[in-house]
This record gives structure tokens, C-alpha cells and sequence, in this order.
């Protein structure tokens, strides 16, 4: 295995095989691995907020579903990696408290899976295998070497998509 | 009332909400000692303007398990806030409310975790009634609602609020403790509370 880089929360990163990518912790965010096997090139989104169109603030292109989808591919390409041999896997977005006021605040993790298969559908990137909602938080890994995308809950055990 | 810059706060502004901080926090702890009639320390507040990827790196690893309790406000400051412990606190907390003390496990059953969410309840309406006694604003907690999971996932939640704002979070931590118990306390008012608690203040 290689190197283990770190993506952050609002962040975005590229990868070469055999390198793995990985964000600790999805709770609403959700995290977007993309890959091109042929170049071993994957990238990995964890993104907050579905749409960027409806807000002022939107310099932090990672913060956001369709820019940060949209500069991660400008960034894979730009190493090498072609879009139309790209596909896609995506965790998170769960719910993490039952209840609790504003329902617009515990509604953004199933809008934040929306927003994601959209953009990949936007982008005609295929959207392979996902792991997503329910109540539950996820640390995820995407693996350079195969594509695979190996999933971690708290008393949930391993699961690789 | 003007909308206060979060990126421009003034070393004064700061000193306002970190006070803020130590007075909420100080009630809560009083309250949480006597409950469960153990001696607690609080240490200074932290008040950080951070990036979202800084988050974890300020409160602990985002992988870490731990018990959140979020209220949600209402009335005239909104927003939320998080009372945060890691999971062997969350333990030493029930074993001592529960008289247990040789109970060792992750696991709570339901009895433990309705205790836990009264302790959030208790701890949380203690905090939130000195910062309204000393605004005098009205503050209204929600109903507490209890999560255990990574600590990334929970700060989730207070973080996606703030991102439809900016590109950095305020947050208002302090902690308490002492050897085996140990927690946080976040307090995360929306970008127009910040405006309202200041100005009381004679801040903004």
C-alpha cells in the first residue's frame, strides 16, 4: 500500500496508484471517489453543501457538490486521468440527530446525496456503488490500486464497495 | 443592528464571547458537579474562528467515538449548541449517577442512554439560563437529542449550518472535567445572534 492522504472536511484531493485517499468521520458531507483505472488516478470530494448556485459564499469550491465535482475532475484530468473512463462511488449523508428544530439543518445529508447523483449523472460519470444515509457516521478509504472503496462505521464492521 | 464579521472581530469582540463561554460553561459544570456530587474543574475558553478542516484538529480526531447532545435555540439567539464527551467519560458519567462503577462496557442500554440525554438536558439548560440571565435575552432549548459516533460526523451538523454563511466557523468551547470525566461544550449561534449578542454588550 501507499502513501494515506488526508481530505478534509470542505476539501479535495488527487491521488496515484498506489496511494489511498481518505476522510474520517462523513456525518452529512458526503464523500465522492472517483477513478480512472487505466491511469490509477483517483480523487476524493467530501463535500457539505448541495448547491453552491444558492449561496453568497461560495469562494471554497470543496464545500459544494457541483464545484467541487466539477474541480475535481478539472484536477484528475489535468494529471492525466480521462472523464470518460471515470467512475464513481459515493458515501455519507446521513442523519445524524433524530430530531432538533430547523428540519432544513437534518434534511442536508439527503440532499447532499441527491446533489451528488445528479452532478455525476451532469457529468456523465457512472455511479457504480454507493453506501449512503441512514443515522450513522462514516470514515472512508479509496484505495489507487483497484478503485475500491472500503467504508468504516462506529460497531458496524468493514464494508468495501 | 449591523451583521457582525466574523472574519474582522475585534481582540475586545472576542474577549466578549470568550467570557460568554466561561460564565455558560462555569453554570453547567456547577451543575453536572453537584448532580453527581464530584468536584469539576473548567479550564479558559477557546474561542476560534477556524476552517472546516480545522474543525477536528481543534476539538479532537474526527474518528474518535463520543456522545453528542445538540439543543437546538430559539427565541432571541438561534442557533445551536453541543455538549460533547468521549465515550469512556460518557461511561464514568453513568456508572456514577448509576452507582455502578464497575460497569466497563461501550455499550449503554436504554436506561444509561436516557440518563445520558438528562445529563445533556440538565447540563445544557444550566449553560443556556446564565447566558440569557446575562444578555438578558430570552433563550428557548429545544427538546436535547443524543447521537454516539465519530466526532467528524456529529460536528457535521453545526458545521453545514455555517458553511451556507462562509467558509469558517466560530466556534465557543469549553471544557471541564476532572481525572475520569471530561467533555465539552460548543456554543454555535447563527451569524445574526452573533450581532445581537454583542450589541448587548455594547459590542457591534
Amino acid at each position: 500500500m501507499g502513501e494515506i492522504i488526508k481530505v478534509g472536511m470542505a476539501d479535495l484531493k488527487i491521488a496515484h496508484s498506489p496511494d489511498v485517499l481518505t476522510t474520517l468521520g462523513l456525518g452529512s458531507c458526503v464523500g465522492i471517489a472517483l477513478y480512472d483505472p487505466v491511469t490509477g488516478i483517483g480523487g476524493l470530494l467530501h463535500f457539505m453543501l448541495p448547491d453552491s448556485t444558492r449561496m453568497h459564499n461560495n469562494e471554497n469550491k470543496a464545500k459544494f457538490a457541483d464545484t467541487g465535482l466539477m474541480e475535481l475532475i478539472r484536477q484528475m484530468e489535468a494529471a492525466g486521468a480521462k472523464k470518460n473512463r471515470m467512475t464513481a462511488k459515493i458515501a455519507g449523508g446521513a442523519k445524524m440527530f433524530a430530531s432538533v428544530v430547523k428540519s432544513d439543518t437534518l434534511l442536508v445529508g439527503e440532499r447532499n446525496i441527491e446533489a451528488a447523483r445528479m452532478n455525476l449523472q451532469l457529468q456523465g460519470i457512472p455511479l457504480k456503488a454507493e453506501d449512503v444515509g441512514e443515522n450513522f457516521g462514516r470514515t472512508v478509504e479509496l484505495n489507487t490500486l483497484d478503485g475500491s472503496y472500503t467504508i468504516k462505521a462506529i460497531g458496524k464492521g468493514v464494508k468495501v464497495i | 443592528m449591523g451583521v457582525v464579521d466574523l472574519n474582522n472581530l475585534s481582540d475586545m469582540q472576542y474577549d466578549v464571547l470568550k467570557e460568554l463561554g466561561n460564565i455558560g460553561a462555569g453554570n453547567a459544570t456547577t451543575a453536572l458537579s453537584q448532580m453527581l456530587s464530584i468536584r469539576m474543574d473548567m479550564s479558559v475558553p477557546n474561542v476560534a474562528l477556524l476552517d472546516f478542516c480545522d474543525i477536528s484538529s481543534f476539538v479532537g480526531p474526527e474518528d474518535a467515538p463520543v456522545v453528542g447532545i445538540l439543543l437546538g435555540l430559539g427565541g432571541d439567539i438561534t442557533g445551536m449548541m453541543m455538549f460533547l464527551f468521549d465515550i469512556n467519560s460518557a461511561r464514568h458519567l453513568v456508572n456514577k449517577l448509576m452507582m455502578d462503577e464497575k460497569n466497563m462496557s461501550y455499550e449503554f442500554n436504554e436506561i444509561e442512554l436516557s440518563a445520558l440525554n438528562e445529563i445533556g438536558n440538565i447540563v445544557g439548560g444550566s449553560y443556556l439560563t446564565a447566558l440569557a440571565t446575562l444578555t438578558q435575552m430570552r433563550i428557548e432549548p429545544s427538546v436535547p437529542c443524543m447521537t454516539i459516533d465519530m466526532l467528524g460526523a456529529l460536528l457535521d451538523v453545526p458545521a453545514a449550518e455555517y458553511a451556507r454563511y462562509g467558509d469558517k466557523i466560530l466556534i465557543i468551547q469549553s471544557k471541564f472535567g476532572e481525572s475520569d470525566i471530561s467533555g465539552y461544550f460548543l456554543l454555535i449561534p447563527e451569524l445574526e445572534s452573533y450581532a445581537k449578542i454583542l450589541s448587548c454588550f455594547g459590542m457591534c
